[in-house]
């Protein structure tokens, strides 16, 4: 498959879940195991440009697809807008949900380019942030939709 | 929480994957979008031998015009559902409860005929399909056969999907853009329906349907009498609970679903 615009081949045991071939075969350790029952989000990752939920996806499935995760977001030292717009917008205390929660909302914001409030917290109802961020992640969302729809 | 070990396949065709299952017998399962087998397979409540993955047939992935009925195939995802003008157009029903299943990257995966043959009560599509009464066309090695949404849910993730068949395609009715409401009540953002009730005018009728008040989804057929009798939204709402078997779990006692069915089978027939 290809992660992050390079190729990966790895030989795995079929019951290989996506994310543990992510952080263990490909060493991208970025993205996080939560609660490892798909209902955190925290190891959401792009299947083809997609949000999906790497621990409840077979490596097998993933085969010849495109990935993109947590690392594979910036344009070299360029940071995409989502990843800025949480930055300038405290959109994180933990931390650990910020991978999942930022590839989430490109895939949202993909999908729904001027969205409003409640499509921002309906979209992202499959991501858990524990300390309660969600007031700052939503305005960090919403501040990357206008940067993107201004740069368009 | 890693599945138990198995033997993964991969079918380009239908007939392929039923031929893979029929070589694999009893312990194969088919994986479609995997929202629904692979927790349970990493809990270790289903151990299959082998995996048919069937996600790739593409030619499974539709929803089209097939004059009086719409005719959808088992691999669309939800996500296509919930953005498929057809469907807005012709069932705005099925639209509407596709974009209540799970959430966004479930719904990138998780199949409608992944959730039908799953045969899950607490899901949100089939008690929608049954409300419409929708038929199923299976496939197996002597070849397709139709089942009716009624006879297809047999008990608590039980259907009459032999072993070895496979779910190809879901034919709907034509039932409009409007006419339908479907009440979902849970606590957590993205969650199961603790219950849930569809009521849709279909053919100049009206149906309704139960998520979670038994083993499988139900009609809630004492509901459709009343109304039928001429009852208003809130007497016939009365009767959501009639011969429905509601379970007791963490969320809910049966008492406390039964409640929830009247209240939300009256919302639903006032929303319609």
């Amino acid at each position: 498959m290809t992660v992050n615009a390079g190729a990966q081949d790895h030989e795995v045991e079929s019951r290989t879940l996506l994310v543990q071939y992510l952080r263990e075969a490909c060493g991208l350790t970025g993205t996080k195991v939560g609660c490892d029952t798909s209902s955190c989000g925290a190891c959401t990752v792009l299947v083809d440009g997609e949000s999906v939920k790497s621990c409840t996806m077979l490596a097998a499935q993933a085969d010849g697809a495109s990935i993109t995760t947590i690392e594979g977001l910036a344009d070299g030292e360029r940071w995409h807008p989502v990843q800025t717009a949480f930055h300038e917008n405290h959109g994180l205390q933990c931390g650990y949900c910020t991978a999942g929660m930022v590839l989430a909302a490109v895939s949202l914001l993909d999908e729904i380019p001027n969205p409003s409030e409640r499509d921002v917290r309906l979209g992202l109802e499959g991501n858990l942030c524990r300390c309660t961020g969600y007031h700052n992640i939503v305005k960090s969302v919403l501040a990357a939709a206008e940067t993107m729809r201004a740069t368009k | 929480m890693i599945p138990a070990a198995f033997e993964y396949v991969r079918a380009g065709t239908a007939a392929e994957a039923i031929s893979l299952i029929g070589e694999h017998g009893e312990d194969a399962k088919f994986l479609a979008g995997g929202m629904s087998l692979l927790p349970l397979m990493k809990l270790r409540l289903a151990t299959p031998s082998v995996l048919v993955d069937v996600g790739r047939i593409r030619d499974l992935s539709y929803v089209r015009d097939a004059g009086d009925h719409l005719a959808i195939g088992a691999l669309t995802r939800h996500r296509d559902l919930e953005t498929s003008d057809l469907l807005a157009r012709e069932c705005g029903v099925l639209r509407a409860v596709a974009a209540q299943v799970g959430d966004n990257q479930v719904r990138h995966r998780g199949t409608i005929g992944g959730s039908v043959a799953h045969g899950d009560p607490a899901s949100d599509l089939p008690a929608a399909l049954l409300a419409l009464d929708a038929t199923f066309v299976v496939q197996g090695p002597g070849g397709p056969r139709s089942v009716a949404a009624n006879d297809f849910f047999e008990g608590f993730l039980e259907t009459a999907l032999a072993p070895d068949e496979l779910l190809t395609e879901i034919q709907v009715r034509k039932s409009g853009a409007s006419g339908f409401a479907y009440e979902k009540f849970n606590r957590r953002a993205q969650d199961w329906a603790i219950v849930g009730a569809v009521a849709a005018r279909v053919n100049g009728g009206t149906h309704v349907a139960l998520v979670n008040m038994g083993a499988t989804p139900l009609r809630a057929t004492a509901v459709e009498t009343a109304l039928t009798q001429g009852a208003s939204a809130a007497d016939a709402a009365r009767e959501a609970a009639v011969g429905t078997e509601p379970p007791a779990d963490l969320n809910a006692s049966p008492e406390y679903r039964t409640h929830l069915a009247q209240v939300l089978v009256r919302r639903a027939l006032e929303a319609i």
